[in-house]
């Protein structure tokens, strides 16, 4: 099976793709190339990347557009991104530049995560070796084409993630996600047209460039184009990143890293980073692309596989993720920043033993007034684990409840 | 002679330099407020109203923005910040067992520095090295594949050095040959 990372690094020249794209193609045909790769957002929300470009308004209604690039990598379970910023900064440079060529864009921003310090220092040597060498600038390759770079250190925070919230941080501001619309499209960074995708979206554009759409679109399913660099975790034999066809089942995809280690059986899996509800052991014949797994009720998300053991308590990790959800939320929106943190409590006594059956009732109301209420998806994202949790593995909330104590408290898998 | 001089080093202010005229000075209180941390170790209320004054903006909006974003430490920390991840691939990891590990080791909980001002100890979310797991970050170094006998030669290494082997330019932290 042909990759675009795993082999991309290398089998193709950097900036081979720029110098096709700057000589042969117009702006408008490598946005037709993007969508007929069928390339989906690779941030989460699997947004088709070439109707996202067609968005942005043209040149003469838009002098002043830019492009952002979302290195903000905060889902629980993800870090492909981190792995592409370390392993090949080029392609995500090179991306940039054509993406940047194709909106119009004559300046493109980076925002990186704040605890990314390191990745930070070595992605802006390579934006210095891409000036020195002509590939950023003023008149790239003596075209009538400039653009230029700049790198955008985040401070930790995992709304900022959230794309207008990413560009209210680059702005100087709280992160906080803007109502919409207007979209960023229309009004995004410092109030102009702006752009938002994802490291792993834009560093595949170089391979769509030089292979076609139609290669790129082979490689995924029907409806969404390419292999996907899928972050694995948890009780794996093999955790890593690992790049697959979304054509493989999530079981395949276990298999691949190793199955579960110690001869553990599987008790749930995470399928796309901490907002994608949970999926039972009986649930992972499924593929992996984003449309058959919204199709179970879960989603693709950011790629981020994270798989529990038998040992797991499952009202426990919850929990952990309930958690760092109150400990996220940005407290714009009432329903957010106080069900967050009311969930977890919630959770909490279930997992202290003194929980009460009408907590799992009150979870469900909880949840139904949390989502599709907020000015962002934080809060329907929260209700993902801990709505998922209550209905796969009702027993074990009751077991909880009616034993009036954790019943795999002294069991988790000890590996340290 | 102006405080400025104290917080606002020249070295501090180099730091955003070159920023200047590609951002609005808005843009530049994220940057301005690292490179306080990079030099003083903190950001303090102090720093802030500096920087407000700085940047020709209202303190408001400068301390929203200090205390809005988990990174800036209000307080200051010890020379090695211990920030153990303990989200759900690490925690499925026994990241808290390694915490509890720690508080015993330094006598300090989660949250607290040590009286000697060596290591502060927290815990924090997601550092996206969950196929390293579990994992911490040590300053601004990530230290991965952390086990209790790992964390206990790194705290007997840095206890008896009087540098902290991590700080800038070493970068040592024992994992970043581990990197994915």
């Amino acid at each position: 099976m042909k990759k675009v990372f795993t082999e991309a690094a290398a089998n193709s020249k950097d900036y081979q793709a720029l110098t096709e794209v700057l000589t042969h193609k117009t702006p408008e045909a490598v946005i037709t190339e993007v969508k007929k790769s069928n390339l989906r957002g690779r941030g989460g929300a699997g947004f088709p990347t070439g109707v996202k470009w067609s968005f942005m308004p043209n040149n003469e209604v838009a002098p002043v557009k830019y492009l952002v690039c979302n290195a903000d990598e905060g889902e629980p379970g993800t870090f492909k991104d981190r792995f592409i910023i370390n392993q090949m900064p080029h392609k995500l440079i090179e991306g940039m530049i054509i993406s940047g060529y194709a909106i119009g864009a004559k300046v493109g921003y980076i925002y990186i995560r704040g605890e990314f310090r390191k990745e930070a220092e070595f992605l802006q040597t390579a934006i210095n070796k891409a000036y020195s060498d002509g590939w950023l600038g003023k008149n790239i390759l003596g075209k009538n084409f400039t653009f230029d770079l700049f790198l955008y250190r985040g401070a930790g925070a995992y709304i900022c993630g959230e794309e207008t919230a990413l560009l209210n941080s680059l702005e100087g501001k709280r992160g906080e996600p803007r109502l919409k619309p207007p979209y960023p499209a229309q009004v995004g960074a410092f109030s102009k047209p702006s752009c938002v995708n994802n490291v792993e979206t834009l560093a595949n554009i170089p391979w769509i460039m030089l292979h076609g759409g139609e290669a790129f679109a082979k490689l995924g399913t029907e409806k969404s184009g390419g292999t996907r660099l899928y972050s694995m975790s948890g009780h794996l034999q093999h955790p890593g990143i690992y790049e697959f066809s979304p054509t493989l089942t999530l079981r395949e995809a276990i298999q691949e890293a190793g199955g579960v280690r110690g001869g553990k059986k599987l008790k749930a899996v995470i399928p796309g980073g901490a907002s994608a509800p949970m999926l039972r052991a009986d649930e992972i014949d499924v593929c992996i692309d984003f449309d058959s797994l919204a199709s179970v009720g879960s989603m693709a998300g950011s790629g981020g596989i994270i798989v529990m053991d038998e040992t797991t308590c499952i009202v426990e990790a919850a929990l952990v993720l309930l958690k760092f959800y109150a400990h996220e939320s940005c407290g714009q929106c009432s329903q957010c920043r106080e069900g967050s943190p009311w969930l977890s409590r919630i959770f909490q006594r279930i997992e202290n033993g003194q929980g009460k059956l009408a907590d799992l009732e009150l979870i469900e109301d909880l949840c139904k007034n949390m989502a599709m209420q907020t000015i962002c998806a934080f809060s329907d994202a929260v209700t993902g684990p801990a709505l998922s949790s209550i209905h796969k593995f009702k027993e074990e909330f009751i077991q909880h409840i009616e034993s009036g104590a954790c019943p795999l408290k002294n069991h988790q898998a000890k590996r340290v | 002679m102006s405080r400025d001089h104290t917080i606002l080093t020249p070295k501090v202010l180099e730091k955003i330099s070159h920023l200047r005229e590609h951002f609005p000075v808005e843009a530049l209180t994220i940057p301005l407020l690292h490179a306080i941390q990079d030099e003083h170790g903190y950001v303090s209320r102090e720093a802030i109203s500096e920087s407000a004054a700085h940047l020709g903006l209202p303190l408001a909006k400068v301390l929203k923005v200090a205390t809005f974003y988990t990174i800036f430490n209000q307080e200051p920390k010890g020379k090695l910040h211990l920030q153990v991840c303990t989200n759900i691939a690490c925690w499925l990891n026994g990241a808290n067992d390694l915490v509890a590990h720690l508080e015993q080791r330094l006598g300090i909980k989660a949250g607290e520095t040590t009286t000697d001002g060596k290591f502060s100890l927290s815990r924090v979310e997601c550092l996206a090295a969950c196929g390293t797991a579990p994992a911490m970050q040590v300053n601004d170094t990530y230290v991965e594949n952390l086990s209790k006998a790992k964390l206990d030669d790194l705290i007997d290494k840095w206890s008896k050095s009087e540098c902290c082997g991590i700080c800038d330019g070493d970068g040592d932290g024992g994992g970043e040959e581990e990197k994915a």
